[in-house]
């Protein structure tokens, strides 16, 4: 569990990490807060030559909150996240699904490019990105592109960038006034892994749910909307049969993981449950703002 | 005038915590030595197989790679670990240090790679190839009952290495005229101790004076350096096993493992200092597992609840080789099933057969915590047949003062170790009624097997006893500085239980002195010339009972050095707070005599067992859709003789519920059916965290000493675990009693309570 000898570069800029990163071919990592690289390589998952760190270059951090979007640094903490007033204003949905992961000394390193890059099935911020329909700036040597989030994220553990390719943020669109929201993890103890995990988001047209999106992570191979129980909400009233529906419906829809914790029947069974739990949540959390 | 010293009972902040908690505790990593090599173990891949050969050629090529030990540097028969308690039938099961034809588990050691840096070594450990030809991996009792030997074959019979019975009177005649008898199958699953610490050690090997210095002992050096120095072909005086601070036993860490061999054996041949820090990884597949066991038993009681007999037969998954206390959970779990109760018929089974996986050896209340899962199931379903308060079919079978000595169990074949034990002082009732108090039972009674809030409600009560004192005996000398300091040195050893607090409190006391002047040396036989150490929950008895003669015997001295230098009889000097005083009022302080060898020697013998009876009881919530549980209220009572101190007592008792806790609901060492470990990170083997049981209450007693030794103390350092297992499974049952679930088969993770309520089709 001692990590296999690689190169270290430090670059200033992102044309120069992106150029270091072309020259290795594939052979080289990016690192940001090493939550999930450094044990990998500590298992020997993961033997990169070249280690190239983000920390020394400029506008990669900083959390903006304009009138159209929602802009994330790549290199964003998670203590950012749960620090931030402005976003728990603006996108409340985010810090509560961050304030699952892991544990304070992990929270002050991981960063959200990182989470992204990484891509596992039980990791937070990709869900939460792909639920909202998030975009994601990368730059390679070859120049900017934008990809969606759910286009990044091609599997577990794997995603679409290419070998050279950095992300330098994210952006979520704003949301509407009034916007509701759901969360609800399950891991075995606080800051574990995700056995599963529910996220939601919608709004109210007159008395009924519009605009729903649901997704699910942890129990599934990668973190993913979930339409058939996106559609048995929206036209429907908020209330314990519509949440009910929708959570059977979701529950269905999924193709549960298995592993040594948890087997796809619990897995499926608990995202019903997680589902239906976090929506009447929602609308708890309405009422008690209305108070 | 001086007042007698009252540390003893005292709730005494441990004085190793400020060391610890500046970071300035000296662990075995802390530890170097100029020109050091590190080693890393190359450990088998295939849990069973044919060693054909041991291709390192490419590793030993790297540059900063010394050596690749082979079962091939072994010269002669490759030495087998020995057994703490031999027994005719284990013998073709030991340990060897490494592997040589066969390997038998994952993580058998197979070679051993030595560089410069730690890092090196484990790159090149990667490149170290052992060509196994696999065998059928044998995983399952199923296969392992079968009747040709698998592991040994060719020196065993089968694969049982060993059947142990315990009994008592006569259980055919109870069970025949019993008014009741409940019976059913339970299992508890293979787990390991988890001390935070691994384990680590470093050898030194001084060729001119033909002297082996292994640092990084723990739990009992002197066994491991008499094991060591017949090993290594030496006289025992030229072995020493030194401790520096340890980071956790329960059990697991300190026993002879093939480590021990492999890093001296490693400083001998090349004449450097070599190191070998375990890492998480390997430590899953290293170090000594346990609680592999299935039970199939039976309870006959009367109609009014009070038992008659117990029988049945246990399977016990020892692992690939006996290990040197791989026999005590076995035993132990035939001999103390019947616990706190008084059982007068016992016929009762336990099978240890091997198979493919890590060798087994002692958890925390080894055998203890598994029998009292079943037997407590056992009285909460027969509570439920005969339509009784389950504190009553408690409150009728607990053992009274009156009945001490009371026989438990006897086990055959006799291992050396208590085959006849008895409990020895108590009223089991006293315990029991102050936890139940403590715990509210009625007013919680209100909640049980209640739906509120989405969670269902469950309470339990579980009683236990817990054998201390290991046997035969423990040693000290206690001697007076220039300074007027006051040292102490112990053969018990630390391994983060507050010894150094404990053994000053005594000392302190019988002395006279300030906690302040007493200075503790223990764990190392660099300070005795023999010793035992710490296991069994003996130190406070044992080392604290040695410690205590010690320390008469210097004030012995002390007396008589005194009236000699002020020309009176003996009986005129009175000896109090560390001062002589003469007939005419002269005074001699300690110092003054220190310089004429003021010191005193013991060697406490005893080898009765000393027995903690207690109660604990649980609260918890259920919930029924994840299939969570939530430990509400915890309270342990026990009862230990004496209190030495009662902060460190309950944080054993406390840190022992919370160890129970990971016990019951999540720790597991599963195996695939080819014996591969499927653990091998705490991401998945999932411990305790220290906020995850914010509710344990303890309470302790001292009614009822031990008279088996002078302090009248009794072990208490694994009682707190005991209970744990059959108190919360017997919570949830009674939560989920609308649903007549029956959790017989730890561990109760979410997965496995949700799958009690959602049983596949």
């Amino acid at each position: 569990m001692k990590l296999p000898a690689f190169d270290y570069a430090c670059p200033e800029t992102l044309d120069e990490a992106t150029a270091l990163l072309a020259e290795a071919g594939g052979d080289a990592k990016v690192i940001a807060g090493g939550q999930s690289l450094l044990p990998f390589m500590a298992f020997r998952l993961a033997a990169p030559s070249l280690l190239v760190d983000l920390r020394k270059i400029a506008g990669l951090d900083g959390i903006e909150v304009a009138d159209g979007e929602i802009r994330l640094g790549a290199m964003v903490r998670w203590r950012d996240i749960l620090d931030s007033a402005a976003l728990a204003r603006a996108l409340p949905l985010l810090p509560a699904a961050i304030g699952h992961v892991a544990h304070y000394q992990i929270r002050n390193r991981g960063t959200l490019g990182g989470s992204l890059a990484h891509a596992d099935p039980a990791s937070e911020f990709p869900c939460i990105a792909v639920l909202c329909g998030a975009s994601v700036d990368v730059v390679g040597a070859g120049g900017h592109r934008t990809i969606p989030a759910d286009e990044l994220i091609a599997g577990p553990m794997e995603t679409t960038l290419e070998d050279d390719e950095i992300i330098v943020a994210v952006r979520f669109p704003r949301w509407p006034e009034g916007r509701r929201w759901a969360f609800d993890e399950f891991a075995l103890r606080h800051g574990d892994l995700a056995i599963a995990a529910v996220a939601a988001a919608y709004d109210m047209d007159g008395p009924h749910i519009a605009h729903a999106r649901v997704a699910v992570m942890g129990a599934t191979d990668t973190p993913q909307r979930v339409p058939p129980a996106e559609d048995a909400l929206n036209g429907r009233a908020p209330d314990d049969d519509t949440f009910g529906a929708a959570a059977a419906a979701a529950s269905a829809a999924i193709e549960p993981t298995e592993d040594l914790h948890a087997g796809a029947a619990y897995r499926r069974a608990l995202v019903g449950t997680l589902l239906r739990r976090a929506l009447a949540e929602s609308c708890a959390r309405e009422r008690e703002a209305a108070e | 005038m001086n007042t007698p010293n009252t540390y003893i009972g005292g709730h005494v902040e441990r004085v190793e915590d400020a060391r610890f908690l500046r970071g300035a505790g000296r662990y075995i990593d802390d530890v170097t030595r100029e020109g050091m090599l590190h080693a890393c173990v190359v450990r088998s891949a295939v849990a069973h197989g044919r060693l054909v050969s041991i291709d390192a050629e490419e590793a030993l090529a790297m540059p900063g790679v010394h050596a690749v030990l082979t079962a091939a540097d072994v010269t002669g028969e490759i030495p087998t670990i020995p057994f703490r308690r031999p027994n005719p039938k284990i013998g073709p099961y030991a340990q060897p240090v490494i592997a040589r034809e066969r390997v038998r588990y994952f993580g058998e050691p197979v070679a051993l790679v030595l560089a410069d840096s730690p890092e090196l070594a484990e790159d090149a450990a990667e490149l170290v190839l052992p060509e196994i030809e696999p065998l059928p991996a044998v995983v399952t009792r199923d296969a392992a009952l079968a009747a040709e030997p698998l592991l040994f074959p060719g020196t065993t019979e089968d694969n049982l290495a060993a059947v142990f019975t315990a009994g008592k009177g006569d259980a055919e005649a109870a069970f025949a005229g019993a008014a009741l008898v409940v019976g059913d199958s339970f299992s508890t699953q293979r787990q390991t101790a988890l001390p935070l610490e691994t384990r680590g050690l470093l050898a030194e090997w001084d060729a001119d004076a033909q002297h082996l210095t292994v640092h990084g002992a723990a739990k009992l050096p002197f066994f491991n350096r008499r094991a060591m120095a017949k090993m290594m072909d030496l006289p025992e005086t030229s072995v020493d096993y030194v401790e520096h601070d340890v980071g956790g036993g329960f059990g697991a860490r300190g026993e002879f493992y093939p480590e021990d061999f492999l890093v001296a054996l490693a400083a001998r041949i090349t004449g450097r200092p070599v190191k070998w820090v375990e890492d998480r990884r390997e430590h899953f597949a290293a170090i000594a597992h346990s609680r592999e066991a299935e039970a199939q038993v039976e309870l006959a009681l009367d109609a009014s609840g009070r038992i008659l007999g117990l029988r049945g037969e246990m399977f016990m998954n020892v692992g690939a080789y006996v290990r040197p206390n791989g026999m005590t959970p076995v035993r132990n779990c035939a001999q103390f099933m019947s616990g706190p109760y008084r059982v007068p018929n016992i016929a009762l089974q336990a099978t240890a057969y091997v198979a493919n996986k890590t060798p087994a050896g002692t958890f925390r209340g080894p055998g203890r915590y598994e029998g009292s899962f079943f037997i407590e199931r056992l009285l909460d379903m027969a509570a439920a047949r005969l339509g009784l308060d389950r504190r009553t079919i408690r409150q009728v079978n607990l053992l009274t003062n009156a009945e001490m000595p009371y026989p438990l169990a006897q086990i055959r074949p006799s291992d050396g170790s208590r085959a006849e034990t008895s409990c020895d002082s108590g009223e089991y009732s006293e315990a029991f009624h102050r936890c139940l108090q403590a715990f509210d039972w009625e007013e919680k009674e209100k909640l049980d097997g209640r739906l509120i809030d989405g969670r269902y409600h469950g309470i339990a009560v579980s009683c236990f006893i817990e054998g201390g004192a290991s046997g035969p005996a423990e040693t000290a000398r206690i001697q007076v500085a220039g300074d007027g300091g006051v040292e102490v040195y112990v053969g018990s050893s630390a391994i983060g239980q507050g010894l150094e607090t404990v053994m000053a409190q005594i000392a302190a006391d019988t002395l006279g002195l300030p906690m302040e002047c007493i200075r503790i040396y223990h764990g190392s036989t660099t300070y005795l010339a023999e010793g035992w150490g710490s296991y069994g929950s003996r130190a406070t008895v044992m080392g604290g009972n040695a410690v205590r003669e010690a320390a008469l015997a210097l004030l012995a001295r002390f007396r008589a050095l005194a009236a000699r230098r002020l020309g009176v009889g003996e009986a005129e000097v009175s000896v109090v707070g560390g001062q002589a005083v003469g007939p005419d009022g002269a005074v001699l302080d300690l110092a003054d005599l220190a310089a004429e060898g003021l010191a005193g020697e013991a060697k406490f013998l005893n080898s009765d067992a000393t027995y903690t009876n207690g109660t604990a009881a649980v609260h918890v919530a259920v919930d029924p859709e994840t299939g969570r549980v939530e430990v509400l209220d915890y309270v342990v009572c026990d009862e230990v003789g004496r209190i030495v101190n009662a902060l460190t007592l309950h944080g054993q008792v406390t840190g022992a519920a919370v160890q129970g806790f990971g016990s019951v609901f999540g720790e597991e060492l599963p195996y695939d059916d080819d014996g591969a470990l499927l653990v091998g990170t705490l991401a998945d083997y999932l411990v305790p965290l220290a906020t995850d049981y914010p509710r344990v209450r303890c309470l302790s007693l001292e009614s009822y000493p031990s008279p088996t030794n002078p302090l009248g103390a009794k072990g208490a350092g694994e009682g707190g675990i005991i209970p744990v297992g059959g108190a919360v499974a017997n919570a949830v049952a009674s939560a989920l009693r609308a649903f007549g679930v029956a959790p017989n088969h730890l561990p109760l993770s979410p997965a496995r309570v949700w799958a009690l309520l959602n049983p596949p089709d």
